[in-house]
């Protein structure tokens, strides 16, 4: 029945796209059909804040005649804005609600990006002596075991998903920390002020850190596998188009195009390339010359389909 | 070189922001609310008068409501009118979250209560004998309305400058209804003003959001000068 169905989908699609050809074939002074629509991106502060993305999109935009509006939300927001079908594309970094959201199906056709780091920032007095481990579950612990002062995002963001994930691998539950543990409930800029006046510790995207690192008095104490560290600190970006099934409104086409051309050499060089204050604040992941075909797939995927 | 243009030549040296950028974000702020206070002021007016005139069961209760209005927190409001605009919303089919147009929703449903609320005070304090004279004089409820709206123009261009203040200085609404997006280009879509100040602020970038904040007092500081000149009709102060 399925495939009786997916044959009459594929029989109806070829007529369409002869119907269409024929009218654009007729009439040859109009651009191409996709140019002057808008492409809506929900995503991250990290992505936006640092510039990369108007680097990215301007030459999207030349190139297929589009706009894409940027809306920078949480990681949370970005995918329930998403979800209710009022974006077409998602970049976000938390692979578990990624991994989640396609799954319940609002997502199709998901593409490593590119990843940066988290790195553990404190006090240079570093009360839980911290500074150096290589664990950052160890460093975690270290830093409960002294009840030393801890600034959490408490946001739902990639950072706070990455934070809770890290009190999980340390068996200890968030729940029932004390005073120490301190609710930021603000982005990353704002988490960081938090920290330095409270002269805590905090978990931070590399980029963040550097960005703001003039103007705070907060040292990396735990650095992240950009540069040797917890291999746990990886904080990789992925895109997904949403499900053009779930919500017909969206624009499916654009958002494939755009998946395509920022997962391209086009796009991945200048995601390579991009500075700040000269520094490389991401590093492309989206081409090899053998591909990871697992990266389509939400993990653990295969053993809830054979069941 | 003049006082004015050596002023003019440092704000220009040290100004951390593309004129394009700033030009259209405060083309958006004033465009959105604008079109809101317009709007508001033309559903207010009718219910003020109509409320502040009529006595009927129920008229305390609903002058508290609408003052109740005045204090919507406007971060609520703005998930309620993204719950209504959204795809999944009652509005889904026009497509408007992200848009002025919602922006402009959202910042009705917070000026209105204000306008209402404000106008209707001056509306009552207007003398039930400058009524009554207007009715003795054979006029209709229209010339009653206008001769009201005339004797509380003061207390009508208070509630207007209210409302709009209301408008332009919030933060919350125009946020999550509008998304905050300005193009590649720097060209603001649906940034306004409030809402460049707080990407800055997230940013601890504190001192370009302090710019942004004066520049948004001084826009706030004219269109309230054009408006008393407006309200006080070029009579008693012009």
């Amino acid at each position: 029945m399925t495939i009786q169905r997916r044959e009459f989908l594929s029989v109806l699609g070829g007529g369409v796209a002869v119907g269409l050809a024929g009218c654009t074939g007729a009439d040859d002074s109009d651009g191409p059909e996709i140019s002057g629509e808008t492409l809506t991106l929900t995503t991250t502060t990290s992505t936006y804040d640092t510039g990369l993305l108007d680097e990215l999109n301007a030459p999207f935009e030349d190139r297929y005649g589009v706009t894409v509006d940027a809306v920078a939300q949480g990681t949370g927001a970005a995918l329930r804005t998403a979800r209710d079908g009022d974006s077409d594309v998602v970049m976000v970094h938390a692979r578990s609600l990624e991994d989640e959201f396609m799954e319940e199906g609002y997502g199709v056709n998901r593409r490593d990006l590119m990843f940066n780091d988290f790195v553990i920032v404190g006090e240079s007095d570093d009360p839980a002596d911290v500074e150096g481990e290589d664990d950052a579950a160890a460093a975690f612990e270290a830093i409960a075991e002294a009840e030393a002062t801890f600034v959490s995002r408490g946001d739902e963001s990639g950072t706070h998903t990455k934070e809770l994930e890290i009190w999980d691998e340390t068996g200890l539950t968030v729940e029932e920390f004390g005073e120490w543990y301190l609710d930021g409930g603000g982005g990353m800029g704002e988490t960081l002020n938090t920290a330095n006046l409270d002269g805590g510790y905090t978990l931070v995207d590399r980029g963040t850190f550097l960005d703001m690192r003039d103007e705070i008095d907060l040292e990396l104490l735990v650095e992240g596998p950009v540069e040797g560290g917890s291999e746990m600190l990886m904080n990789p970006y992925g895109i997904v188009a949403v499900n053009p099934a779930v919500h017909d409104n969206v624009n499916y086409d654009l958002a494939m195009a755009y998946i395509g051309y920022i997962t391209s050499l086009e796009g991945q060089e200048i995601i390579e390339e991009y500075r700040s204050n000269d520094e490389q604040l991401f590093f492309a992941e989206a081409l090899s010359e053998d591909p990871n075909f697992r990266q389509y797939l939400p993990e653990g995927w295969e053993r809830s389909s054979d069941d | 070189m003049s006082l004015e243009q050596q002023m003019l030549t440092a704000l220009v040296v040290d100004f951390p922001f593309e004129w394009n950028y700033i030009r259209s974000i405060v083309r958006v702020s004033l465009y959105v609310s604008l079109t809101a206070v317009a709007l508001s002021t033309l559903l207010s007016l009718p219910v003020a008068l109509l409320v502040g005139f009529k006595e009927f069961r129920g008229k305390t209760l609903l002058t508290s409501i609408i003052n109740t209005g005045m204090g919507f927190p406007s971060v609520v409001v703005g998930l309620v009118v993204l719950f209504a605009v959204s795809n999944q919303g009652p509005l889904g089919s026009f497509d408007l979250v992200f848009t002025t147009e919602a922006m402009i929703l959202s910042q009705i449903v917070l000026a209105a209560p204000v306008i209402t609320g404000v106008s209707l005070a001056a509306v009552s304090s207007v003398e039930q004998n400058v009524r009554d004279a207007a009715y003795a004089m054979g006029g209709t409820n229209l010339d009653v309305a206008l001769v009201t709206i005339k004797e509380a123009r003061y207390g009508i261009a208070t509630a207007v400058l209210a409302g709009f203040g209301r408008a332009i200085s919030e933060v919350g609404s125009v946020l999550i209804v509008g998304g905050n997006i300005a193009s590649s280009d720097g060209t603001s879509v649906t940034r306004t003003i409030t809402t460049a100040i707080q990407l800055e602020a997230r940013q601890g970038r504190f001192e370009t959001a302090m710019i942004l904040g004066a520049i948004l007092v001084v826009l706030v500081l004219l269109v309230n000068a054009i408006v008393v000149r407006l309200g006080s009709g070029g009579g008693r102060y012009g």
